[in-house]
């Protein structure tokens, strides 16, 4: 057993994931994987219109289709679940689709076959008639379209920070959200400039190589589900109450997730294969395709018109910000996106007055969610780029004017709460450092032109959020972890070790990590939004410092030493007379937080800030406008380490990420239809995207309040990384693009003119 | 559909099935309880269901499995058969290249196949080798320090043997 005062030993160690040998072999545990006695397999039949009237479903021919088990229509739903409908935010998304569909890939009917391929022929054979009604997909023609995506609106009522919500009657406004800090109309009329911008994003897709899957099983009067989730406890709570039971009834598995982003959150197909396994009494299991993912959940669009008012001296006075979300024709969790990522949308500076108007807007696209970042990579990308075009205006350096507005611990973001423990200054001055900003640059020649940029961003936690955590240690000194925060390939179930081991001086490698399974691992929120380091780590620490105060209790009612620690199985043989006995360490976590009032103001907005940034080089050919980039810095302040080369791996790794969503990656839409849910047409990066040279830079930082001073880092590196490649495309060839992706299309149109 | 008998060798141990003539390669593989090749894209565009077949890579989705009869094929679950892992899979290991570990299996063995044909390879030779592997957690920077790593455990390794 450890000492508390001893400096940390396997906190900061680089050791591998401890699955790697799992990984490497092939034998890692994913859903996947999963095949269950007498399954039969499922097959979604999708609307072709993006909104209508569902006037028929003919199933006939695909019942009868040999081989076929049963064909499910939303009406069938309604035998197990009356009130079919589910969401984070809003109870707007059913089962399968009743009286009316609202995206073009909407699910309205299953086939179930004991034959995947059986089930997928026969649903070509079902027949479905709607009723179109008129469709709006623009985000900004969804302020104000007759065409209105939902009727009625029923807030869930699920998560403290969204208790408020109720949605608007007769429009496509899911959520507005205000903050009114100062006076910023004053500001305004008394500045000595003033820069107005807008911007826009694109639809993308998370693509985990594992595709979203679930599988269902019944079992006496209760239910199994396995699926490839990100947050086991909201499925077993979600499913519970759909079904009207106890929660004890339904058991949710997870295994490692091939990959996660924020596509496997909240419910995806858990709520459809739990109806699908209660009305056919078999296990039922749901794969989607690549393609499928695209009809599922997405990254928000988005358009974001951003006003500065800057004084003489090159100081931001006042920000106005008006950011419009497209979040599909299913809320998801795009209210949380609108709100928790809205308030951060004046950026990393000290600015006295700011409006922020900030809409979540339903379309009939296919539903948008969390996508790493939670909206802020959406943000920064405007906010960044604007700030780029204002030092240009200027004339001043970029990285200058930054440093001269940047927002500093112990100053009041525009929420009113205080900084704390945020090393923004250190990410830019790392960034300039590494991107060498003082000294000459080479600038190209002939027709292929140089450039560089950089950019930073933060993010507030989503907040209040609990984890809850126990620590086992049986009657050899042997330790258990029990968590339900899901290792999708960011090394959570290695860090957690890591934490329980530094607690207890035991190895990190012998401590049994459990995966999620909600019959035996407690509460958690969820995992996203880079929480669990934080939340489910300090619950964590708590647990396994709790089962060390009950061992060196043991120990000193024995008269033995103050501390059991090293004599661990003694303790056990001499309390229970023989190796008997468990002591169990349960520990809570759930920060403080303080709801933002009316003007949305907080003084206490954020358990932590997570602060990221992104230095590039690139060279264009202005004859193309193909752009190659030269060079990639991030930097990031994520608190003090857990394990430095895991978290090297997720700086590097989100930025490439968000590289493809600035460069390439983008859903086409037609109609309402994805023209290219596809690997072959939807471009992510490969190993030839990726720059020459990326440098990963951890600020030397810590959090007071993290475990061991560590906080969140998954999403920290997307932050940056389009504004840089934006600023470094002007500063190569003069052309600014405005939306994205930045594709070598966008850029030759804009150097030699538009389509001809 | 009626199904054929097949014959081939898996992992170096013989294997007969029973096979419907639109099994695919990675569709047996599941039957015979081996997940280490994948359905990821389904469309030969990812390389997650990557096997070699008579020590050539197969992208696994879009192979048929009927083709494998009288065929040696080799999948990831097979490199360890020792109980030693191969000096690829250390390598991923020590340098840390995955996250997921989902495309794993398929860079692997795609690495294996590189060093056997070309034991000292560019990073440029190997992003080309490796351009048809594709890895949403975007660990390449890894994965290509993995393949230098790689290259000098097999060179130590035969200059132990030597
Ligand atoms: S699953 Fe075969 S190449 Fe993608
Ligand atoms: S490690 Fe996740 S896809 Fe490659």
């Amino acid at each position: 057993m450890g000492d508390k005062t001893m400096t940390t030993t396997e906190v900061g160690r680089s050791l591998p994931r401890l699955e790697a040998r799992q990984k490497v072999t092939g034998r890692a545990n994913y859903t996947h994987n999963l095949k269950l006695p007498g399954m039969v397999h499922a097959k979604v039949f999708r609307s072709t219109v993006p909104h209508g009237k569902i006037l028929s479903i003919d199933t006939a021919e695909a019942a009868s289709y040999p081989g076929v088990a049963a064909v499910v229509t939303g009406k069938d739903i309604l035998d197990v679940v009356p009130e079919p409908y589910y969401g984070p935010a809003f109870h707007d998304q059913p089962i399968l689709a009743l009286n009316k569909v609202r995206y073009v890939g909407e699910p309205v009917a299953v086939v179930l076959a004991d034959d995947p391929r059986i089930a997928a022929e026969a649903v070509e054979l079902i027949d479905a008639v709607y009723e179109e009604l008129p469709a709006v997909y623009d985000e900004t023609e969804a302020m104000t379209s007759d065409a209105v995506v939902h009727d009625e609106l029923k807030p869930a009522g699920t998560f403290p920070d969204l208790k408020h919500l109720n949605g608007r009657k007769d429009t496509n406004i899911a959520l507005d959200f205000h903050l009114k800090q100062g006076h910023a109309d004053a500001a305004f009329a008394s500045a000595a400039h003033v820069f107005a911008h807008s911007f826009q994003t694109q639809q993308t897709m998370h693509t985990p190589m594992e595709p979203i899957i679930s599988l269902a099983e019944p079992s006496g009067d209760r239910l199994i589900i396995h699926t490839a989730s990100q947050s086991p406890s909201f499925v077993r709570s979600e499913v519970a109450r759909l079904l009207g039971w106890s929660e004890n009834r339904v058991q949710v598995k997870v295994g490692h997730l091939g990959g996660g982003f924020g596509a496997k959150l909240y419910i995806k197909l858990e709520a459809l294969v739990a109806a699908l396994a209660l009305l056919c009494r078999r296990p039922v299991r749901l794969s989607l395709s690549m393609e499928e993912q695209f009809y599922t959940i997405s990254k928000h669009a988005s358009t974001f018109h951003i006003k500065s008012a800057v004084d003489k001296d090159g100081r931001i006075t006042a920000r106005k910000c008006e950011v419009l979300w497209n979040g599909g024709a299913y809320a998801d969790i795009g209210p949380r996106v609108t709100q928790k990522s809205g308030f951060t949308a004046t950026g990393p500076y000290d600015i006295a007055a700011a409006d922020i108007d900030s809409y979540a807007l339903y379309t009939n696209r296919p539903p948008a969610g969390a996508l790493r970042g939670f909206g802020i990579p959406q943000l920064v990308w405007a906010y960044e780029s604007h700030t780029d075009l204002i030092a240009r205006e200027l004339g001043m350096d970029p990285v200058e004017f930054r440093r001269r507005n940047i927002l500093k611990d112990g100053r009041p973001h525009v929420t009113g709460t205080v900084m704390k423990d945020a090393a923004i200054d250190a990410v830019l001055e790392t960034l300039a450092e590494r991107m060498r900003w003082s000294e000459p640059f080479d600038r190209g020649e002939g027709t292929v032109k140089r450039g560089r940029g950089v950019a930073i961003g933060f993010k507030a936690c989503v907040s209040p959020t609990t984890s809850v955590a126990t620590v086992t240690v049986a009657a050899d000194g042997s330790v258990t972890l029990h968590h339900a925060t899901v290792d999708m390939g960011q090394g959570s179930d290695t860090a957690m070790a890591q934490i329980v081991a530094e607690v207890l001086g035991v190895r990190t490698e012998e401590i049994r990590v459990v995966d999620p399974d909600t019959d035996v691992t407690p509460y958690d929120m969820a995992t996203l939004g880079s929480r669990s380091t934080f939340h489910m780590g300090n619950a964590v620490r708590k647990a396994a410092e709790h089962a060390r105060t009950q061992l060196d209790d043991m120990a000193k009612s024995l008269g033995m030493a103050e501390t059991a620690a090293g004599r661990v199985k003694e303790v056990f043989r001499r309390t229970y007379g023989m190796q008997a006995g468990t002591v169990v360490g349960v520990g809570t976590y759930i920060p403080e937080y303080v709801s933002p009032n009316e003007d949305g103001l907080s003084d206490n907005v954020t358990p932590f800030w997570m602060i990221g940034g992104t230095g590039v080089e690139v060279e264009v050919d202005t004859e193309t406008g193909r752009t190659k980039l030269l060079k990639m810095v991030n930097a990031a302040d994520l608190g003090t380490a857990l394990n430095p080369r895991i978290v090297e791996t997720q700086l590097s790794g989100a930025a490439i990420m968000q590289l493809g969503f600035t460069v390439s990656e983008e859903m086409i839409l037609d109609g309402g239809q994805v023209t290219n849910a596809s690997l072959a047409d939807y471009k992510i990066p490969g190993i030839k995207d990726i720059p020459p040279v990326i440098e990963n830079c951890i600020v030397d930082a810590h959090t007071e309040t993290g475990p061991f001073g560590a906080k969140g880092v998954g999403e920290s590196a997307t932050f940056g990384v389009s504004p840089a490649v934006a600023e470094a495309i002007q500063d190569a060839c003069g052309v600014r693009l405005t939306r994205l992706p930045m594709t070598a299309e966008a850029i030759f149109h804009a150097l030699h003119g538009d389509k001809k | 559909m009626t199904k054929k008998p097949i014959k081939f060798v898996l992992n170096g141990r013989e294997v007969q099935a029973f096979v419907s003539p639109d099994d695919s390669v990675v569709d047996l593989l599941r039957e015979l309880d081996h997940f280490g090749a994948r359905e990821s894209c389904g469309q030969g565009l990812c390389g997650c269901c990557t096997v070699l077949i008579d020590g050539v890579s197969v992208t696994g989705c879009l192979e048929l499995a009927l083709l494998l009869d009288g065929k040696r094929i080799n999948t990831v679950e097979g490199l360890d058969a020792d109980g030693q892992l191969s000096a690829v899979q250390q390598a991923f290991i020590d340098t840390g290249a995955f996250q997921c570990g989902f495309c794993t299996p398929g860079f692997i063995l795609m690495i294996e196949q590189l060093l056997d044909e070309n034991p000292d390879p560019t990073d440029d030779e190997a992003r080309d080798y490796l351009s048809g592997n594709l890895c949403r957690c975007a660990a390449y920077p890894e994965i290509l320090s993995a393949v230098r790593n790689a290259a000098m455990k097999r060179k130590t390794a035969q200059g132990a043997d030597a």
